[in-house]
């Protein structure tokens, strides 16, 4: 199986319900044969640029162009594109090879080519033989290969994928989207996927878009998202960092001393800084020590809890409440401890407040 | 886009060269038309303009000659879609203003109907491409198409109603006629309150639709609680109940009635002998009518009123017990208010039923005259004024509209549906037992009441002269439905010609209110578009016209050009679709609410377009709810009968206007005896349903996966 991965573009989209602006001027390339992921709180707009994009929903400003040509105006019929639903939504009157070769009877291809290609597109996702059986007895992680399947073997230029792992359950759903990598870089096919797991979009892609409230909040590599976040929120969404109010005490370069009460710590930065700012750190770059080191923010245990492999806390101190991951199991505290936090100020990072 | 206008244009032009006009009433045979294209009143269009020189139909011609002339243009995209527009609405309204201002000399026919619906569609398909991506050829057609029905078939008479209400002797128009006729002292006197005699139709339609509605509502609710919330064992048995309004004919229950209190019935004979009442006609008059109605419109409650019942949560119940609520409380304080708005909508579907109800007043009625009465008499009495008729159904219609109105509105705000469509698991709390015991003692022997009424019907039609000679004998159904096998088969009885004749226009009706009907409901559930809210209440609007409006409505619009069809079998069929399709409507929004949007989206990314969707994804999935549709609109076609009893013709006689006639003339026994069969034959129908339906939802149930059909209820 082949495709001719395109490229896509979306310039300056807008979509307005009424006087409700859903997205607010939307740039964004897809490169060939990328995998980009929209991520972001329910609501912030990314199913509503996803189906923009499937031609699911009117544009209402802007432009949108795949492998160059402009769709804009075109129906979800007639573009290229194929998309696997958060629901799956199999035809269950059908069954699983019905449902493959959907995309390729309503085409009007010769029933032999469209015979070879479903059974070849159900060999791909690896459910070869379960042709005749209909969707409701198949495992909702086989469903969602039929979904997959369906959506392949129509050789797309872009596969749209909308929250597809969210009716998996939690161990299937690490499974599945290793396999949906697997086979989207297999094809090479140029893939736009929605979700608002930032675990999930880190795994499966080449680019994250962060979005919020209709915009773009930042975009990037995972790696370069997690660690130079652009903004409080970023931080927050993808790292789940503490954000510490701090005064800037001395910038050189993009390394910046930041003081958090009598604390000091050397992280940076490459933002302009006023004099406070805010530093961001990882739960996991935080340890808890004695009170008695050195250059520790003073606090308390205010909930203490065991998973396993890692301790997580709640510190009470006083710039606000800090969460500790701590994978130090040799050391546990209890609720109510003075402890002394400690910044690894490796990975934090220093934003503007 | 371009090839679908070309394709309209064909058969535009097809229709203006090679089918009739007019209607031609010599043409006899389905295709004797092509002979009578070369004689004048037979011609078709062209034919008309070139040989018989047809003024006033050169625009006509003028319009198609440019609409060719726009599709042959070089022009494209954008450009094509605006000049085609606007030159197909132009020569759209040119062909209206023809139809309702020429002077024609008979109805239009095929022709003409043909080149308006090949305009209509050059227009949809126009609209469709000057719209941007989700413009779509099918769904502005069919949008196109249900909006021209609607407008034609149930707009258009009420029209002609209003104006012939508003039409002064003299021929022109103007308001003194119709405000004399609409508050005349004779439709809203109110002389028996002061105890002369009785009131007007208006008031005594308004008193009896208030007392039906209240006391329906009721009965139903206790009928819902029982069913819902006790533990009574024969609940299956009481939601039988439900079936009975839809199969049984519209004077069965007044004439059971009539059996048991009538002068000569059972209850007044035995009341007589045993303690010396004496026999009298009070079953005749408000009592009777109200009695007659209670009977029949308390299942409608029951109905509504279960799923109101069951739509309010139980946690919402459980959450109130947790907090040392009784269950009276409870009931009192959380259900009760959460039922109110359901309360209200019970109230004025019984509150329409009972003032568009017909056929009890009619048997029942006697000088307690109501609204739907009255325009029948104004109609058929002895001196025929349609005028009258008119105000009466504009009476009549205000009403009913007026509590269509409040409905919808009442429904549109603060919304208190509680079904979320998430699993709420818990159960609903039973009744306290003071409320348990007060609904047991109104339902139950009102449930008792019921079953002995309908007994009522099979013994009526069994027994030689009610009352008099109360012999059994099957005379009744000999003289009905005899038949004879001396010379071959011969069907002898009398009531067999209506009864085919009943059996094959619901036949043809059904499929098409079908058709009608869930295509509405897919534009409602599927389909966003400006006007959507317009469009859909203009398409429930056909509920809220009581048949004898649109009877009489038919009668006006249809009886003269430009559309002729009274004394047709089509007028039947036509007034059947539009009378019922709001129930296919309805049974469509339902079903296609719990079929997940996704599907069709899936379908329209996988590359089909909308037209393909609904035939391979969406009308496969609806199965059972297009059958169900189809046997409903069938049966609600067999008894119907306050529009029918206006536009049947010789050649047409329906079953209800046959039983209609038996009972005008005191004979009782063949009318009951006709209901029985119409019972037993609605009874089949709704069986072989049940019987596929159940088949179909077993063999689905084994692949029926649970993403698709969540458990969404609808409340009302």
């Amino acid at each position: 199986m082949s495709s001719q991965s395109g490229r896509v573009q979306m310039q300056g989209v807008q979509k307005r319900y009424g006087e409700v602006q859903a997205v607010k001027d939307l740039n964004l390339t897809i490169e060939a044969g990328e995998l980009v992921t929209l991520l972001g709180p329910s609501g912030c707009g990314k199913t509503t640029t996803l189906r923009m994009l499937a031609g699911l929903e009117d544009v209402s400003a802007g432009k949108i162009t795949i492998g160059g040509q402009d769709v804009t105006l075109q129906a979800a019929t007639y573009r290229n594109v194929a998309m696997v639903f958060q629901s799956y939504a199999l035809f269950p009157h059908m069954t699983v090879m019905e449902n493959v070769a959907y995309g390729l009877t309503v085409s009007n291809l010769p029933k032999r080519t469209v015979q070879a290609k479903a059974e070849a597109g159900l060999e791909t996702v690896g459910l070869a033989g379960y042709g005749s059986r209909y969707p409701s007895e198949l495992s909702g992680g086989q469903q969602q290969r039929v979904a997959v399947a369906r959506a392949v073997v129509l050789e797309p230029e872009v596969l749209l994928f909308d929250e597809p792992l969210s009716n998996l359950d939690a161990k299937l759903r690490r499974h599945v989207r290793e396999e949906i990598r697997q086979i989207q870089q297999d094809l090479g096919i140029t893939a736009l996927y929605v979700t608002h797991d930032q675990e999930e979009a880190m795994a499966v892609s080449d680019k994250i878009v962060v979005m919020c409230d209709g915009e773009i909040a930042q975009m990037g590599s995972p790696l370069e998202l997690y660690t130079r976040p652009s903004s409080a929120f970023i931080a927050d969404f993808i790292g789940d960092a503490n954000l510490l109010p701090c005064r800037v005490a001395g910038v050189e370069g993009d390394s910046v001393d930041v003081e958090i009460g009598a604390v000091r710590v050397r992280s940076r930065s490459n933002q302009a800084l006023g004099k406070t700012a805010t530093l961001a750190v990882h739960p996991h770059n935080l340890e808890l020590v004695d009170l008695g080191n050195l250059n520790v923010i003073p606090g308390t245990v205010r909930m203490a809890a065991y998973l396993g492999d890692h301790m997580e806390y709640a510190v009470e101190c006083e710039a606000g409440e800090l969460f500790v991951a701590d994978h130090r199991m040799t050391h546990q505290h209890q609720r109510g401890d003075r402890v002394g936090v400690r910044v690894e100020a490796e990975n934090t990072s220093v934003l503007p407040s | 886009m371009k090839k679908t206008a070309l394709w309209w244009l064909a058969a535009g032009m097809l229709s203006a060269a090679c089918l009739p006009w007019f209607v031609n009433e010599d043409a006899q045979g389905p295709l004797s038309f092509l002979s009578g294209l070369g004689t004048e009143p037979g011609a078709s269009l062209l034919i008309r303009v070139a040989v018989f020189s047809d003024a006033a139909l050169w625009p006509i011609g003028l319009c198609l000659f440019a609409l060719a002339a726009v599709c042959f243009s070089g022009l494209s995209g954008r450009r094509f879609a605006v000049a085609l527009t606007s030159v197909s609405a132009v020569s759209l309204a040119v062909l209206v203003a023809y139809g309702l201002t020429a002077d024609l000399p008979a109805g239009l026919s095929w022709g003409a109907f043909g080149l308006a619906s090949s305009m209509l569609f050059l227009l949809t398909s126009g609209i469709s491409s000057l719209r941007s991506a989700n413009g779509d050829a099918f769904v502005v057609g069919l949008i196109g198409a249900v909006i021209v029905l609607v407008g034609l078939f149930v707009f258009f008479p009420i029209a002609h109603v209003m104006s012939e209400a508003f039409e002064l002797p003299d021929g022109s128009y103007g308001v003194s006629r119709f405000f004399s006729l609409f508050f005349a002292k004779e439709v809203w006197h109110l002389s028996c309150l002061s105890g002369g005699g009785s009131c007007g139709p208006a008031v005594n339609s308004l008193f009896l639709a208030v007392c039906t509605g209240l006391a329906t509502t009721m009965l139903g609710l206790a009928f819902a609680l029982i069913a819902t919330r006790s533990g009574f064992r024969a609940k299956r048995l009481l939601r039988m109940l439900t079936v009975l309004p839809i199969i049984t004919p519209p004077f069965v229950i007044g004439l059971a009635l009539i059996l048991l209190f009538g002068r000569a019935g059972v209850v007044t004979d035995f009341a007589h002998e045993w303690f010396g009442f004496d026999k009298t006609r009070w079953v005749y008059g408000f009592t009777g009518v109200f009695v007659a109605q209670l009977l029949s419109f308390t299942p409608i409650a029951f109905l509504v009123l279960i799923g109101v019942v069951e739509g309010v949560s139980p946690s919402m119940e459980e959450a109130s017990q947790t907090m040392r609520a009784s269950r009276w409380q409870t009931f009192r304080h959380v259900s009760l208010p959460l039922m109110r708005p359901g309360l209200a909508n019970a109230f004025l579907l019984g509150f329409i039923e009972s003032l568009a109800d017909f056929g009890n007043p009619l048997v029942l009625g006697g000088d307690f005259g109501v609204l739907s009465t009255e325009i029948y008499f104004a109609i058929v009495g002895a001196v025929s004024d349609s005028a009258r008729a008119a105000v009466l159904g504009i009476v009549l219609l205000t009403m009913t509209l007026g509590a269509f109105l409040l409905q919808r509105w009442w429904l549109g705000s603060g919304s208190y549906a509680t079904v979320t469509g998430k699993g709420d698991s818990g159960r609903h709390c039973h009744m306290s037992r003071g409320l348990k015991l007060t609904c047991y003692a109104v339902a139950l022997p009102w449930a008792a009441f019921t079953a002995v009424v309908y007994s009522m019907i099979f013994f009526g039609s069994i027994v030689a002269l009610w009352g008099y000679d109360n012999s059994f004998t099957l005379a009744h159904y000999t003289r009905a439905f005899g038949f004879d096998f001396s010379d071959g088969l011969s069907l002898n009885g009398a009531a067999w010609d209506s009864y085919f004749t009943t059996l094959k226009i619901a036949a043809l009706a059904a499929p098409l209110t079908a058709l009608v009907g869930l295509a509405t409901a897919y534009l409602l559930v599927r389909r966003q578009f400006a006007g959507k809210q317009i469009f859909e209440f203009g398409t429930l609007l056909s509920f809220a016209i009581p048949g004898t409006v649109v009877g009489i409505s038919y009668i006006l619009a249809f009886n003269v050009p430009p559309i002729e069809l009274t004394g047709t079998g089509a007028i039947l069929i036509i007034a059947f679709m539009f009378r019922n399709m709001p129930v296919g409507v309805r049974g469509g929004v339902a079903a296609m609410s719990q079929l997940d949007k996704s599907l069709d989206e899936a379908s329209v990314t996988l590359g089909a377009n909308s037209f393909t969707t609904v035939r391979r994804v969406i009308a496969p999935l609806l199965g059972p709810a297009i059958l169900a549709a189809l046997v409903y609109s069938f049966v609600r076609a067999i008894t119907s009968v306050s529009a029918v009893i206006f536009l049947v013709s010789a050649r047409h006689n329906m079953a209800t206007s046959f039983i209609v006639g038996r009972v005008e003339n005191g004979e009782f026994g063949i009318a009951i005896a006709y209901s029985a069969v119409l019972i037993i034959t609605m009874l089949v129908c709704i069986g072989l349903l049940q019987l596929i339906v159940g088949q179909r939802a077993l063999y689905r149930a084994d692949r029926k996966r649970k993403n698709q059909l969540s458990p969404q209820t609808a409340t009302t």
